[in-house]
């Protein structure tokens, strides 16, 4: 006892030490170093980011206080500044983003993945691939020559006469505004719900489907019942990444939003994001107040992101759940 | 072979190295709007005095007042004056005052798109105003058809389109919009951005005429060198003697010579009297320590503003931009001479 004791604590780190310099021969060992530093500049660049952003917006955090999230007015002669047209905007045009991406990208996803032969799914893949490297700038001229005039030719007086009864689709049809806005958001977060969901899809183990065909399912029951919820996890964080990619688009954004801080239920008035006007302002003197805009978007990105994530947990506890029984 | 290849590219550096040590550096940033200008004087000015390389960053004129201010740059470009406020933390910061120079003048128009009037439209101040205000929401306003007999307006919304990013070019209308309006004085003010009553904002000068050109019955404001090099249709503006003026350059010249010339250079000639003067106009200033840590730098950039404001004005004309008056240019020179 006594002996063994005695020698544990020398062999520990004799041996410690030993496989420590053998591991770092392998190599083994510094390539968890290198990958570690990688990993938590991540970290420090973020927290190094929403330090900087603080700092810099020391002056307008301390002149508006709270007030900055309730003001409605951006009046740079008054020096009066508030963030609520900004964030209603960036949220209203990421909503309408989403509620037209999510069902497309999906659908699309789910086609490529499950239903479409090989050959045509990656014939379609590399034309995803492709439109999500279009620069945004590209998004917006395609937005301002062509969504623009649709929506005011077209689209914009058909939502007035059939649904114009709704707050949503009333008021005068500029072109601009936050549904153009959402729909060019909306092409360009397409292809990254339909890249990552297919990839997810495809993951799925086959025996999953085998299992739902052998119980009697069809095949669209066994991709909507049990291989789309199982990719679940995987769908989210591609509905996560076009959120992510929709609250902070800048360019394509301000050519087609119409540029004004406005409040206003219908979505065919102009508006204004957090992003565009930072992108538009920045050169002037009050650039402090845009910073702390930027502060919040970091905030709205953070809480939207935490929000989806209990969300998944909710609901994937739920599933399992089910699964048991 | 290969190491003579090297031993000569190494040469090259090498001297690249030793003659960027000799030649002078003087940094400025600032105002978009005389950008070409500026650009085509700095290159023709480094041709004449290779020692000499001036770089210029168009950042727009709110960013050139506060790196200047912020010593980042040499010297500074806008195109609205530095206010109190600002000359003030200047001298504060440096122990030293800043000096305005005007380099050259431009212009802002108004311009506008409706299908069925292909006339050139007359413009009251009290017209635009009121329709950048948005108290005046039709076309057919008497308003605005009382000043455009014999041409029928239609019955539409104005869809008025303005600046979205910080511009000198919405300080000069805006600017003139306060002088012509109190209204406008009280409620909006002026300057490189404001809180618009009404309408739409465009990216850029382009950003602004494309909006226009894309929607039936609206008016903006662009800078009379973007108009005239695409071919944009503008109206007249009434002046302050009561005339309708189409903005060309020498009206612009008028404009400038028309206000006595305050020893600072610190003037705003919009809505200047003279008969044919253009009423929303500008200088654009450049803007100058009047004193300098390095009597190398200072002395380069005394010799670049003298030319600048006499031969170099020759260049002014061909991109757009208003000469100097003459009397401007002679109170300048003494200025110059004042620069420590």
């Amino acid at each position: 006892m006594v002996t063994s004791t005695t020698t544990v604590p020398d062999a520990g780190p004799s041996t410690g030490s030993r496989s420590f310099l053998a591991r770092l021969k392998s190599g083994d060992e510094i390539a968890r170093i290198i990958t570690f530093i990688f990993a938590s500049t991540v970290v420090l660049i973020t927290v190094l980011l929403v330090l900087q952003l603080w700092h810099d917006s020391s002056l307008p955090r301390h002149k508006f206080g709270l007030n900055f999230f309730a003001t409605r007015v951006w009046d740079p002669i008054a020096e009066e500044f508030g963030a609520l047209p900004f964030i209603y905007g960036t949220l209203v045009t990421a909503t309408v983003s989403l509620l037209i991406a999510v069902p497309l990208g999906l659908g699309a996803a789910i086609f490529l993945a499950e239903l479409a032969p090989q050959k045509i799914s990656d014939t379609l893949q590399f034309f995803i691939d492709l439109l999500a490297a279009v620069p945004s700038v590209i998004y917006g001229l395609l937005g301002v020559f062509i969504v623009i005039p649709l929506m005011r030719e077209y689209l914009q007086p058909f939502l007035k006469r059939t649904l114009g009864f709704l707050p949503l689709f009333q008021g005068p049809a500029y072109g601009v505004g936050f549904f153009t806005a959402g729909i060019v958001l909306a092409i360009m977060v397409i292809p990254y719900i339909i890249s990552i969901s297919r990839e997810v899809l495809l993951s799925v183990p086959r025996d999953q489907r085998e299992a739902a065909l052998a119980l009697g399912s069809t095949r669209w029951e066994s991709t909507w019942k049990v291989v789309v919820p199982f990719a679940r996890t995987g769908i989210m964080g591609s509905i996560f990444l076009a959120l992510a990619r929709a609250l902070g688009e800048t360019m394509a954004v301000t050519m087609v939003i119409g540029n004004t801080p406005t409040i206003s239920a219908s979505l065919f008035s102009p508006g204004y994001s957090i992003a565009a006007v930072i992108a538009n302002e920045f050169t002037e003197v009050y650039l402090q107040s845009l910073i702390e805009l930027g502060l919040v978007l970091f905030l709205l990105t953070f809480v939207l992101n935490g929000l989806a994530r209990i969300l998944l947990v909710v609901t994937t506890q739920k599933g399992s759940g089910m699964g048991h029984v | 072979m290969k190491r003579l290849a090297g031993l000569l590219l190494v040469v090259v550096a090498l001297s690249g190295i030793v003659l960027a040590q000799n030649a002078l550096l003087i940094n400025g940033a600032g105002a978009t709007f005389p950008n070409p200008i500026y650009s085509k004087w700095f290159d023709e000015f480094h041709k004449a005095n290779a020692n000499i390389q001036i770089n210029y960053q168009s950042v727009g004129s709110g960013a050139g007042i506060k790196q200047t201010t912020d010593g980042t740059v040499d010297f500074g470009a806008s195109d609205g004056p530095m206010t109190e406020e600002q000359l003030k933390a200047y001298s504060d910061k440096h122990g030293s005052g800043i000096l305005h120079f005007p380099t050259v003048l431009g212009a802002v128009v108004p311009t506008y798109n409706i299908a069925s009037v292909s006339a050139s439209l007359n413009f009251t101040p009290e017209a635009l105003a009121g329709i950048f205000l948005g108290r005046i929401t039709k076309w057919n306003d008497p308003a605005i058809a009382g000043a455009n007999k014999g041409v029928s307006l239609p019955a539409e919304d104005i869809v008025v389109v303005h600046r979205a990013d910080g511009s000198g070019t919405s300080y000069v209308f805006t600017d003139y919009l306060s002088k012509v309006s109190s209204d406008w004085k009280d409620k909006v003010g002026k300057g490189t951005s404001v809180n618009w009553p009404v309408g739409l904002g465009g990216k850029g000068n382009e950003g602004v005429t494309g909006l226009i050109k894309q929607t039936p019955n609206s008016i903006g404001y662009v800078e009379l060198i973007y108009a005239a090099k695409n071919n944009i249709a503008y109206g007249t503006v009434k002046n302050a003697s009561g005339a309708f003026v189409k903005a060309d350059l020498a009206g612009v010249s008028e404009a400038a010579a028309a206000k006595d010339m305050p020893d600072d250079f610190r003037v705003s000639i919009t809505n200047a009297p003279g008969k044919k003067a253009y009423p929303i106009a500008s200088f654009t200033w450049l803007l100058i320590p009047a004193k300098f840590e390095d009597a190398a730098k200072r002395d380069a950039m005394k010799n670049f503003l003298k030319w600048a404001i006499t031969d170099g004005q020759k260049f002014a004309e061909d991109l757009d931009y208003a000469k100097l008056p003459k009397e401007v240019v002679a109170k300048e020179m003494k200025a110059i001479s004042s620069v420590q």
